[in-house]
Order: C-alpha cells, then structure tokens, then sequence
C-alpha cells in the first residue's frame, strides 16, 4: 500500500471513528485500536500510539467548552489527576512488555464493559451532604442547569473514586484509550457526583492522564507520525461531525445501535488476540 | 486578598482558550507537515505490520525533530505538531499551578506539584530500559 492511500483511508477511518464516538459517547480512541489492527494490519503498538493522540485531541478540544461553561469541576479532576497519572505510567510501562494477543483480548473485555456501560440509564442525582475528607479537599462544586441556574453538590467515599480512578489510568496507559467509561464510573457511581459534571470532568482530565504515558510511548517509539497524523485530523473532526448528529437526532436509538457494532468489533478483538493474529 | 481581581471565573476562561487553542494549533502544523511528507513520499510504500521499538531520550527526540523542522522534513514538522499537542494539556497543568498559587490555595499547589512529579517520572522511566 502506497503512504497516499493510508492515509486517505486512515483519514476516513479515523473521522467515522471520531463521528462513532461521540454519538455512542465511548471516545474515538477505541475505535481507532480495531480500525488499525484489523483493517489495516498495523502492529497493536502503533495503534495505541494513535489512539492516544486522538484520545488527546479529542478530550482537550471538548473539554475546552465544559470549562468555559463552568460545568468541569476542575480541583476534583485535578485531584483525581493523581490517581489516573499513577496509574497509566504503570499501564503504559505492562504494556511495553505485554504480548500484542494479550494486550488485544484485554482491549476486546474493556470493550464489551463500555459499549454496556454507555447503555446505561443516565440519571442525574445531587448529593447534599459530603463526606468530611471531601470537604476538607474541597470537592464540593455547583453547575449551571438549563436555565444557568447553579445546582450546589456533594460527594462522598473519596478514596474509593480514587482507587477506581487509579484502575481507570492503568487501562488508559496500558492500552492507548481514554478509558471515560471507568472514570464516570469511579466519580457517578462511588463517589456520587451528579452524570454531567463527571462525564465532563474524565474529559478534562484524559489530557493529562494521557501525557503521562504518552512521553513513556514516544521514547519507546510508538507513535508515527505517519499514522498519528491522519488519525488526529479525521477524529477530530468526526467527534465534531457526531456532536452535530447528536443534536438533531434520538441519541438512544443510535447508542444501542453502536453498542452493538462495537461488540462485534470486540468480540473480533478477542478472537484476533487467541488466535495470535495481532 | 483580593478575591475579584483573580477567581475561579477567570482560570476557567484562560483554561479553555489555552485547551481551544493548543488543539487548533497542532492540528494546524500536523496538517501542513502532512502535506509535505505526502508530496514527497506520497508514492512509496509502507510497512506497519511489525513494530520496532525504539529508546530515545525525550530530548534526543527534541533535538532530532528541530533539526528535522530545519530541514523542512514533513514527518518532523508532524510530529512537532504531536509534541504541541501533547503540550496543551501539560499547560493547562502548570497554569492551573500558578492560578491555586495566586489564590493562596496551598492544598492545591502541592496536589498539582504531585501530579507534574509522577509525568516528570514517567519520562525517566520510559527511557533506557
């Protein structure tokens, strides 16, 4: 295959990845990992390379908005911050001496668990009364509602949302994704942070947290720049083209849709993986 | 303390112009490095299938993609688009640094100063192993 025609491909790829992403609401990185792989041929290490830059320029471009809203409670996410950067310099580290089929049957599990997970019903619960260890770290926060109005809320078991979070890096570093499913989970369901401000709170801190393994890839040769190039371009574009569906359409109907196509592509990853393809 | 000259209000405007900013920037300079690398190299064939690890130094590989940019190299000023990306959010870091530091918030300047040690680690361990 000639550099022009990877890349045209990677670029058309890569955006109905972004596009995929934003409308299931899973991130185009994990997308991006079965595109390359399977598609492509790419090694497993190369692909994490690119999904981690997508994962970059996604989370930063989107998080970028949520600030300015106000909606980012950015003393928790940074907090947190601790846990995810820990944790994904471990991950990244396992994954430079992981076998590719282990580290694709482990892509292909995490999977399965987010194209579920995004499923689930959202329902938005304010806690009053934080737990004393929150309130000594100042984890309280408000966000405007519809009207801007702000909503005051709480939170509680800090450390298990920071346990949670530390396993929610370690995937991120050890297989080049955002991992946003696992920390929704650590911050809506641990730590009883209301749905919006914990989705765009994990999106604030995917920056961060990727940088922490990124610098391990990038001295152990795992991004190209002939792959990360398209890659970056198509995806952020597709997110922005997702979000713009998003609006007009029933979000649902098309999340279950895409559950199921990414549970394919999961089911496809495992396979590849036992059978030692990648 | 003054608390209207500097509040939260503020850090979250310049966080988000700096994330706004940082990405449209590397997106930009990828894009051109893209359009080198493609005109010159466009027809060649390439090979993904097998991964080589490599073990480069952070600043070796600084130094090897300013020289690159030098030389108008497409994957260099690519991958210099790569490196500023990776810089936003570790901006976002340092400014949000500065802006607990200016509040007074001590319990936050020594939060952030963790995180940025455990990204300072990962650079040395990532290397010569």
């Amino acid at each position: 295959m000639t550099i022009l025609t990877f890349t045209l491909i990677m670029l058309l790829g890569a955006f109905a990845a972004g596009m995929i992403g934003s409308l299931s609401g899973l991130g185009g990185g994990i997308i991006i990992i079965p595109l390359l792989t399977i598609g492509l041929g790419v090694d497993i290490h190369y692909a994490i390379g690119a999904a981690l830059v997508s994962v970059i320029a996604t989370s930063s471009g989107s998080a970028a908005a949520y600030v300015r809203e106000g909606i980012t409670n950015m003393r928790l996410g940074i907090f947190l911050e601790i846990a995810t950067t820990f944790g994904a310099v471990c991950g990244a580290l396992i994954s430079t001496i992981a076998p590719g089929s282990f580290i694709a049957v482990l892509f292909g599990l995490t999977l399965i668990f987010s194209s579920i997970n995004s499923l689930r019903k959202k329902e938005e619960h304010v806690l009053k009364q934080s737990s004393p260890l929150a309130r000594k770290l100042k984890l309280e926060g408000s966000y405007p509602d519809s009207k801007g109005q702000p909503i005051a809320y709480g939170t509680k078991n800090v450390l298990g949302g920071f346990g949670m979070m530390g396993i929610a890096g370690m995937m991120s570093g050890l297989l080049g994704i955002g991992s946003g499913a696992f920390k929704v989970i650590a911050m809506d369901n641990i730590m009883r942070i209301p749905f919006k401000v914990s989705t765009t709170t994990s999106n604030f801190m995917m920056g961060v947290t990727a940088i922490a393994s990124t610098v391990i890839y990038l001295q152990k040769g795992y991004v190209q720049p002939g792959i990360c190039m398209p890659t970056m371009i198509g995806v952020l574009f597709g997110s922005m083209a997702g979000s713009r569906i998003l609006i007009r359409s029933n979000p649902r109907k098309l999340r279950i849709f895409f559950a199921f196509i990414i549970l394919l592509l999961a089911l496809n990853m495992i396979y590849s993986g036992l059978a030692g393809k990648i | 303390m003054n608390k209207d000259s500097f509040t939260d209000k503020t850090l979250q405007r310049i966080v988000g112009n700096l994330l706004r900013y940082g990405v449209w920037t590397a997106l930009a300079i990828g894009a051109i490095g893209g359009i080198v690398y493609l005109v010159r190299h466009g027809h060649e064939s390439i090979h993904y299938g097998i991964f080589t690890e490599t073990d480069k130094s952070i600043g070796a590989l600084t130094g090897d993609i300013i020289d690159g940019v030098k030389k108008g190299s497409g994957t260099s000023i690519i991958f210099f688009g790569i490196l500023l990306l990776f810089l936003t959010p570790a901006l976002r870091l340092v400014l949000s640094f500065f802006s607990f530091l200016i509040e007074k918030d001590y319990l936050y300047v020594i939060i952030t100063l963790i995180v940025m040690a455990i990204i300072g680690i990962s650079i040395s361990l990532g290397y010569g192993h």
